[in-house]
């Protein structure tokens, strides 16, 4: 593997209406924990406005990959850069422009809806009155206004990731991330997130970084990293990365590409 | 120009942004106190328990002799009483510290930390909020103690918040240090005991110093070198209106060593990043 070379962007002031600028860049990535190596030379980009699914069996090294993007672990080796920020340099522009839905839940269950999006608020720096603004037209968009009151702990599983998946937008982000966000969810719930996610890419031009192990989550038009054992093995669009594998669907693609034995279904929960 | 236009001139924060954030994590941590009351209880519950008990047993073994800041003979409740104040804020220390690594198991500690304000900022408000929690808790038990005769003089509840805000501080930020050490919440039992009742009972909450001397001597260097001797003290002669020096730099100079050992602790490249993945890898 070569090391990438310096991106000559960097250079300039960082600016959202720079075309040229990824939303998401990864340049040689690596990190290990003691011995045992999670990332090796991880390299790729998230365009604004698309979908990239990162495609990888658990143990991967996606949820590292998350932690390093979000900085709650800190860069070992490599750069990463959220619109030309890095993210170890200037952690705060970063992480502004950045919109987060973790694996594991991360919300307040005893607090109210909207008290878990005004905390959330309230960590960004958004004075209260406009909080509660936002968090109003939020909860009314994912259909959930008449539980504004209620306690997070009486919502369903699909209902609590539509609510993380809002406040990650609360600050209006233009880059999201979601770390395997239909995990645990029935097959309607899924469909909703993922259109929901979808939609976002389409009519608000954010760039979406979609971990998954589920193949049947991703469309021949997205953007795929595929990331096995720490390392990538393939990225592009979809169709050029199955294509390439010399295989008729993503299933066999991913197959050959690991030489994995057992698949992982398809089936969500 | 250029040097004007690099990343580093980013937009920052400005004070208003700052003062947000403060004031949302104290609203958390209070909604979260309102909501948990069973912990507002046993709070209040555990020195009630010394001073209407433990106290009222003890008043006629220890005889307490007129020590600074008392200048008459006075009952032991009215000297355990601010032992028990700081015993308050230990536990809520420890506890909020306890919050934290249950906040990280359930990945809420995640929601804080990627805030793109400073984190050695949020770290503090977290430490503010805390303590800010210990007072209420505090207070309720000047409240009831004063039914029980516990009656400092009237400008000593104000005088003794300043004691109370720096003890709170000194005790949170010795928990944050703990609780970054901590990988799971098991574990954090067994600091309760290595931590808390050492510190308490190495101290003089309960008992003067001097009769600690004359007992064991090496007993009395330790609770001289203990900062929990030195939070009480300093809330004792606070709630009398006086100023106890020594006490108030050991307490000032071990929160900001605390402190900034939190705060090296919580950093990403360091403490967090060195224990692998959170919550499992996939």
């Amino acid at each position: 593997m070569t090391s990438p070379a310096p991106s000559p962007e960097p250079q300039e002031a960082p600016r959202l209406d720079a075309a040229a600028v990824p939303a998401l860049s990864i340049d040689g990535v690596s990190h290990a924990y003691g011995p045992r190596r999670a990332l090796i030379d991880v390299s790729f980009n998230v365009q604004p406005a698309s979908f990239t699914a990162l495609l990888g069996l658990n143990g991967a090294g996606k949820s590292t990959l998350f932690s390093l993007i979000t900085r709650l672990f800190g860069i070992q080796s490599g750069r990463v850069g959220i619109f030309g920020h890095d993210i170890g340099k200037s952690p705060g522009e970063a992480l502004r422009l950045l919109g987060v839905v973790f694996q594991p839940r991360t919300l307040d269950l005893d607090l109210s809806l909207t008290q878990n999006l005004l905390y959330h608020a309230a960590l960004h720096g958004i004075s209260r009155r406009e909080a509660a603004a936002r968090s109003a037209e939020l909860l009314g968009r994912i259909g959930l206004s008449d539980r504004a009151g209620s306690k997070v702990r009486d919502l369903s599983g699909g209902q609590m990731r539509r609510l993380e998946i809002a406040r990650a937008l609360l600050h209006r982000p233009r880059l999201l991330l979601l770390d395997e966000p239909t995990v645990g969810l029935d097959v309607k719930a899924r469909a909703d997130i993922i259109s929901q996610v979808r939609q976002l890419v389409t009519e608000q031009g954010i760039g979406v970084l979609w971990a998954t192990h589920l193949f049947d989550e991703i469309l021949p038009s997205d953007d795929l990293v595929v990331l096995h054992q720490g390392k990538v093995l393939a990225r592009g669009p979809m169709s050029r990365v199955v294509t390439d594998a010399g295989a008729q669907d993503v299933n066999t693609a991913f197959m050959r590409l690991t030489g994995a034995q057992t698949m992982p279904g398809g089936g969500g929960a | 120009m250029s040097s004007i236009t690099t990343r580093d001139a980013s937009r920052g924060f400005s004070f208003a942004e700052y003062m947000t954030c403060l004031t949302g994590i104290v609203w958390r941590e209070g909604l979260r106190f309102l909501h948990q009351r069973e912990r507002f209880v046993s709070a209040l519950v555990r020195p009630l328990v010394w001073l209407f008990i433990f106290a009222a047993g003890f008043r006629q073994v220890l005889g307490i002799s007129i020590i600074p800041p008392y200048e008459t003979y006075i009952l032991y409740e009215v000297y355990i009483a601010p032992g028990l104040m700081a015993m308050i804020q230990l536990f809520n220390g420890m506890q909020s510290s306890l919050s934290m690594v249950y906040d990280r198991e359930m990945g809420n500690m995640r929601t804080l930390l990627v805030s793109p304000l400073p984190r050695g900022f949020l770290l503090f408000c977290k430490l503010l909020a805390g303590t800010a929690v210990s007072l209420l808790q505090v207070y309720a038990f000047l409240l009831i103690a004063w039914f029980w005769d516990i009656t400092p003089p009237s400008s000593g509840y104000l005088t003794v918040l300043p004691a109370l805000i720096l003890s709170g501080l000194m005790l949170g930020s010795l928990g944050m240090l703990i609780s970054s050490g901590i990988k799971q919440l098991e574990n954090f039992a067994g600091v309760m005991n290595f931590v808390i009742f050492p510190m308490f009972f190495a101290s003089s909450a309960l008992y003067p110093l001097w009769r600690v001397q004359e007992g064991s001597p090496y007993l009395y260097y330790l609770c001289e070198a203990n900062p929990f001797t030195h939070a009480v003290e300093l809330i004792r002669f606070a709630l009398y209106g006086q100023i106890n020096w020594i006490s108030l730099a050991v307490v000032a100079s071990c929160t900001i060593v605390f402190m900034i050992g939190a705060i090296w602790a919580y950093d990403p490249s360091r403490g967090l990043a060195r224990r692998g993945p959170a919550g499992g890898e996939g």
